[in-house]
Order: structure tokens, then sequence, then C-alpha cells
């Protein structure tokens, strides 16, 4: 397979990924600004979202102050944000476009079904009212290019390429949402939570889609901020947690290194990393420092995609 | 509705269907044109969703759009078929011929058919292919052939497209589609079929691999790009063949081989497929600016590493001004007479003829000698007196620069369109594959001229695309 294919393949798996979570961040974005403001500035929740979707410092070279429409747009249909869903559809249509030989034609009608609808979504059209059947329309459409993906899809290294790409950024988000608001889920706070924690501590849990498996996995009335950092980072049952990004990472960095019959230095980076997050457990963590923890995660994540495309010569 | 002098190739004189179209036009009198009219809109929801597309240049959303597809499908019967086939092949193996002399003793110049200077002189002759003799001696291995009809027997020449044609992409698409949405059509015609081009095509280039490659030749497609106009075409082919898709960037020379750079260990190439022009082949030996090219592709190439499909340089042999010789080159290699007309051409670089092409200017149609696409040419019936006075300045100013010849009666094909069927210009693209053998696909690709009494039917000029069948006996 060519070094650019897999490189593609990995990058279209990630961008898919990344529009997915961009509309999810909106989605909690504005579910708290139909909330009643229990004494918060409004801005400051937008902040939060920026910073969760890393846009914030891209929203600011453009825009004064925040409000909900602008951080809307600029979300998700600013060209200048690489984040943009709009942005993550284009490159990962453009991605699958120029491996057009190496995904399955479900996957590129998928892909290049959403682009087009998509471009035909005018901006200044998108109200309040549409924003809802807009966003989960964005879900369901990167939730199917997965779809055809795992169901289509031919088990060889292009396979692997795509779920590097998919868990690297599923990861990266999961993480970055956790530690945007670490110091809510610090353990002091528990004897101390309000309802504006309490309400917090859901907010998060929205973000990953995890509110109600949340109550499935802890059968326990009260939402406790332990649990639900435990629950994000080291269950395998949540599909969104660190911990099962990581298993299968593991696993295709496993196949990887049988089929190519070498161990090359990702392979150690995702073993390491998937062992630290099968070992460990909360306590230890909150002892580190959940705030140390999660920046070395983020890291950790960082460098394995950097040292993925040094191995195999992504182009 | 009935052009006088133009050829219907469904309707006869009286009016009844020719022979090839008799079940199609029985089978159209039963359609009722809402559900027509459904199919046209389905048609095209299944290409856009595809991503079959094609990218216009010059346009302000320089992105990509689609061919518009005519569901209407263009007949040829099988006798019709023979002689064009035995032509189009007499052809490319004359223009093999040619390119194999022209970069090698030149008998053809010394035997003073054709002059000297209009090739060594020609842009399109690469010295840098003198005294090389590719595999098999094959020089245009994948040609597009175009064709026009203009009555019930004769077909003419008008281009030979020996460098990189395309399309061929658009014929397998529009078959599918057709076979899609109207399979009853093809229980009642016996349709050749055309899906095993790409086997065809890949036959062919593992059958000119270097001689010196001993185990299963590697074969890739060589793309510019996304952003290439014929981007889609080129990851079909390289799809359908099974073969990589590779950018410049993909490849690099080591030690006069080329290879693949791939997830693990570099893989040699054999075979190299390539859709980018002579000039963006190899900076080191052609244009040093180029980011499209491979550097030291050329110098593996002479030394029989490698082979390139089609030759650099082959595109003197579908030059404009070249174009005119065709017959006599014909003649000269294979000793037989052209089984395919050439359409009289005037070359502007003489004199004499510069003035018969001045003063008959409102009846001609005059082409750039290098052009390509239906950019830049005059047609002089339709043309404005402005448009013809700038034609009359840029003739005088560069004439070497131009060709002209009669506006051609294009046959028309019935053609859907909002009132129900109206005959539409059109001309026909085979492709022919040159290996070991030659390999003709039946039937071809037929553009369409969709304006009203248009005769341009380039894709950028709004031109669109029909479905093409050889009928069997």
């Amino acid at each position: 397979m060519l070094g650019r294919t897999a490189a593609s393949l990995f990058w279209t798996s990630r961008y898919n990924e990344r529009a997915e979570n961009m509309a999810r961040l909106l989605e909690v974005g504005y579910r708290i600004a139909m909330t009643p403001r229990l004494g918060q500035d409004a801005a400051d929740d937008w902040r939060s979202t920026l910073v969760s979707a890393g846009c914030e410092s891209r929203f600011f070279a453009k825009h004064d102050e925040i409000n909900k429409r602008a951080v809307m747009l600029h979300m998700l249909f600013d060209p200048d944000n690489p984040s943009s869903v709009r942005s993550c559809i284009e490159a990962a249509r453009n991605n699958a476009r120029s491996v057009r030989t190496a995904i399955t034609g479900e996957m590129w009608e998928s892909i290049n079904t959403t682009y087009i609808e998509f471009m035909e979504v005018r901006p200044q059209h998108m109200s309040d009212d549409r924003l809802p059947d807009f966003l989960s329309w964005i879900k369901q459409r990167s939730m199917l290019y997965r779809g055809a993906l795992l169901g289509t899809l031919m088990r060889n290294e292009g396979y692997h390429f795509s779920q590097f790409g998919t868990f690297i950024e599923r990861a990266d988000n999961t993480a970055r949402i956790l530690d945007v608001k670490y110091w809510i889920l610090l353990p002091d706070n528990e004897m101390i939570g309000g309802s504006l924690d309490r309400y917090q501590w859901s907010t998060i849990l929205r973000s990953v889609s995890a509110h109600r498996s949340y109550r499935h996995a802890y059968r326990d009335a009260h939402i406790r901020p332990f649990n639900v950092a435990e629950f994000l980072i080291l269950r395998k049952e949540m599909p969104r947690s660190l911990a099962y990004c990581y298993d299968w990472i593991e696993e295709s960095a496993e196949a990887l290194a049988q089929r190519y019959g070498e161990h090359p230095p990702s392979h150690e980076m995702a073993t390491a990393t998937a062992a630290l997050l099968g070992k460990g457990t909360m306590r230890e963590i909150f002892q580190e420092g959940l705030h140390e923890f999660l920046t070395d995660m983020i890291t950790r994540n960082n460098a394995l995609g950097t040292q993925l495309a040094a191995d195999y010569h992504f182009a | 509705m009935e052009q006088t002098g133009i050829f219907n190739e469904m309707l006869a004189a009286d009016g009844t269907p020719r022979a090839p179209y008799r079940q199609l036009a029985n089978w159209f009198e039963t359609q009722s044109p809402s559900l027509m009219r459904k199919k046209s809109r389905e048609a095209e929801t299944i290409f856009r969703r595809l991503g079959i597309t094609f990218a216009v240049y010059g346009t302000a959303e320089a992105t990509e759009r689609l061919i518009p597809f005519d569901i209407i499908p263009r007949i040829l019967s099988a006798s019709e078929w023979r002689r064009l086939s035995a032509g189009i092949d007499q052809r490319v193996r004359a223009l093999n011929a040619f390119l194999h002399d022209i970069y090698h003793r030149q008998e053809i110049i010394r035997a003073g058919r054709i002059p000297a200077d209009l090739v060594i002189q020609n842009e399109a002759f690469l010295p840098e292919m003198i005294g090389f003799t590719p595999p098999r001696r094959v020089y245009a291995h994948i040609i597009g052939t175009d064709l026009v009809r203009v009555n019930e027997e004769d077909f003419y020449v008008l281009e030979d497209n020996t460098r990189t044609p395309s399309g061929v992409s658009y014929m397998l698409e529009n078959r599918e589609t057709m076979m899609r949405m109207f399979p009853e059509l093809f229980q009642q015609n016996r349709v050749a079929p055309i899906e095993h081009y790409p086997e065809l095509l890949r036959e062919t280039l593992e059958s000119v691999a270097p001689s010196n490659c001993d185990s299963e030749p590697t074969v890739c497609v060589l793309t510019p790009g996304i952003f290439n106009s014929a981007y889609f075409e080129h990851a079909f082919l390289a799809d359908s063949m099974g073969v990589e898709l590779c950018e410049a960037r993909d490849l690099f020379v080591e030690a006069g081989k080329v290879f693949m750079r791939t997830t693990r260990a570099p893989e040699q190439v054999h075979v190299i497929y390539r859709r980018i022009d002579d000039a963006f082949l190899d900076p080191l030996t052609f244009r040093p600016d180029s980011m499209l090219g491979v550097p030291g592709l050329f110098d593996a190439y002479r030394a029989g590493n490698v082979t390139i499909c089609n030759a650099p340089g082959t595109g003197i042999a579908d030059d404009k001004a070249i174009y005119a010789y065709v017959p006599d080159i014909i003649e000269f290699y294979t000793g037989q007479k052209p089984i395919l007309k050439n359409v009289p051409t005037w070359n502007c670089a003489k004199p004499e003829e510069l003035a018969h092409v001045l003063a008959h200017l409102p009846e001609l149609v005059v082409k750039e000698v290098h052009g390509s696409g239906g950019y830049g040419m005059l047609i002089g019936p339709t043309a404005s007196k402005r448009e013809l006075a700038e034609f009359t300045r840029r003739l005088k100013a560069r004439p070497g620069n131009y060709i002209a010849q009669p506006t051609l009666a294009l046959s028309a094909c019935p053609t859907h369109v909002a009132s129900g069927l109206a005959p539409r210009h059109v001309d026909l693209r085979p492709y022919v594959l040159v290996g070991d053998k030659v390999r003709i696909t039946p039937g071809g690709l037929t553009r369409v001229a969709l304006k009203k009494g248009s005769l341009v039917v380039n894709s950028s000029q709004g031109g669109g695309t029909k479905d093409t069948w050889v009928l069997e006996d």
C-alpha cells in the first residue's frame, strides 16, 4: 500500500470522527444555553465549548467577543477554521477522493453525499429551530460512513490505518473534554457539589453521548465526579473512553506489526499507553493529578500519530 | 424539425426508423413522457452520488461538474462497426509505425512524403526520444479516435488523440447506468458488452512491460491529483484494473529504476499509465518547474527499466498540422488505401492555403494546431462578425498556429429534451488499445451537442454524452 494511501485513510477517518465530535460539542453548548443561567456567564460556557473543540485561538483571531451565533457559525461553517464541520467534511472527502481505489463504493458514496448535501446548506438559513436536526444529521452521516467502513472494508492494512485515525481522534476529543473541566471532577468537589456542579458533570457525559450509559454502568442515583472520570478514562465498555480507544489502537498496532513482521516505535508507544490505561486505577490518577494525567495523555496521543506517520511513510 | 442535409441516425428520409434503431423506436413509443423525464433525473442523481464529475477550467467555481447524460442510446449496426474498427485498426498501426520511423531513420521524410520541418520543428516532436525504441515498438498504447458521421456511408476522422485521451470512464459508467435503468432494452437488443475494458487495458499495459522484467509486471496509474479535471477517471481506471493510483510524489527513481513509496519497502514499478503531459513527466528532463513530475523518470525509461504509456513524444502523431498527412502516412507504412476518411484540411502556414481560409472564413472551422477541448476554435457559420474579425486578425498574426477545415454536416441522433425527442449533433470516440495486439472496444463514447443546432460536443462547452451500442449480428 502506498504511504500516501495509508495517510489518506488515516485522515479520512480522523476528520470524519472530528466532524461528529464537533456536532456533539455544539449540541451540548446549545443545551447549556437553554438552561437557566445559574448565576453564570453564558460566554464562559461557550468559551469552554471552543476550548474543548480546540478552536479558541482561531475564533478570537476573527471575533472580538463570544456569542452563540458566532460560535455556531465558526464551528460549523467557517472554512478558515480547520476543525469546523465544513472543513472536516471537506478534508475527509478530499482524502477519500485521493484514495478512491482503497475504499469501497459504499464508503465513498456516504462521504460524497454528506459533502454534497452539507455544501447545499446556507449558513444564514441555519436558525435555532433547525439546528438540532442539522446537528443530529451531521452525527448520523458520520456514523453512516463509519458503518460503511466497518461493514464493507477489507480487513487489510487500510482498515487498520482507518481505525488508528478514528481512535486517535476520539481519544484526543475525550481527553480534551475532560481536561477543560477537570477541576469540577476533583474528589474534593464531591462533598461540596451543588446543583451547578451536578449540572456540569452531566454536561461532560452528554459531550460524549454517555449520560444514559452512565446510569447503566453506575447504579447510583447521583452522578459522582469520581465515577464520571473513571467512566471516561478507564471503563472499557464505554466506547469513547480512553481505555476503549487504546484497546482498538493497540489491536491495530499489533495487526500491522503482524502483517509486516516488524514492531516499529509506534507499536511500542501504543502498547505502553494501552497498558497504562488497562492497569491504572482512578486513585492513582487522582494522586498523580488528573490534569497532569490528561495532559500527558494528550501528548502521548499526538506523539503516537506523528510516530505512526514516520513508521509507515505517510507522504 | 428536419434540417436539410443532416444525416439523422435514427430516422430514414421517409420518417421510418433505420434498422439498428427499430427496436428502440418501438420501445420509446410505449414509454410515457413523464416516466422518461423521471428517468432522466434519476440518471443525474446516480452520476452525482457516484462522484462522476469533471472540472471545468476557467470558471469561477472551478470545481466539479457533471457531464449531462442523455438517456437515449446511440446505436451502430454490426456491419457499420466492422468497417469502422477495421479503419481504426489500420490507422493506429500506421501512426505507431510513423512514430517509430520519425524517432529513428525518418524514412517518410527521406521519401519526401512529409516535410522535414513539419516534424523536426514541431513543438510536439521530442528530440529526447530519438534512437530509443519502446517495448514492442509501441508508442501510442491508448488512443481515442474522434470520428464524425456525415451520411449513411461516410465517417471522417477528426482527431487521433494519441496522448492521453480521456472519457473512457464515461463510456463504462454510461453503460452501467443504462443497464441499471432500462434492463428491458438490453433484453430486446443484442448489445456488444464493453465492461471488460479495464481488463483489456491491464493486459495491454502488462504486455509492454520492459523486457528485463522477469516477474509479474507492476502497473500503476499516474495522476496529477484530485484537482485535475479527469481525476475521477484516473481513480476509476486504477480501481477497476486493481492497480495503485499514484501521484508523482509517490514515485521515486533509484539506480535507474522506478519505485513506489509504500507503507513498507519500496516496490518497483514496471509500467506507468501516465495521465500527465510530457512536459510534466520529469523535471530533470523537461520542465524544471514541474511539481508533478518524477525526477529521473525519463532516464529510467530510456534505460529500459520502466515503460511509460503513452510514450513521451506521441503528441506529434495527433498534431493538427500532421493530421493532413495521415492518409499518406497510412499508405506509406501499410501500402493500403485509408479505410476512414480524413477531413480536408488547410494548413494556414502555407500562404496560398491561408489566403483560401481568409476568403472563406464564414464557411470554415478554424482550430489551433496544439489546442484541444474545444477551446480557442472558430466555427465560421455560427460566428459573429466580431469573432470573424478577431480570427482574421489572429490568422494573419500567427498563421502557423492554425488549421482550417470545412464545416461538416455532423450526423444527428435523437436526444431527450423537454419536449420529447429531438435530433442533436453527435461525434464518436472509440477507444483503442495497442500492445501485443490491437484491442478495440465496441462502441466508444458518443458526445452530443445539447444546444439545438450546436456543433460543439466538448463537455467543457456544454456537451453531453450517450451510451453507445454496437449491435451483434
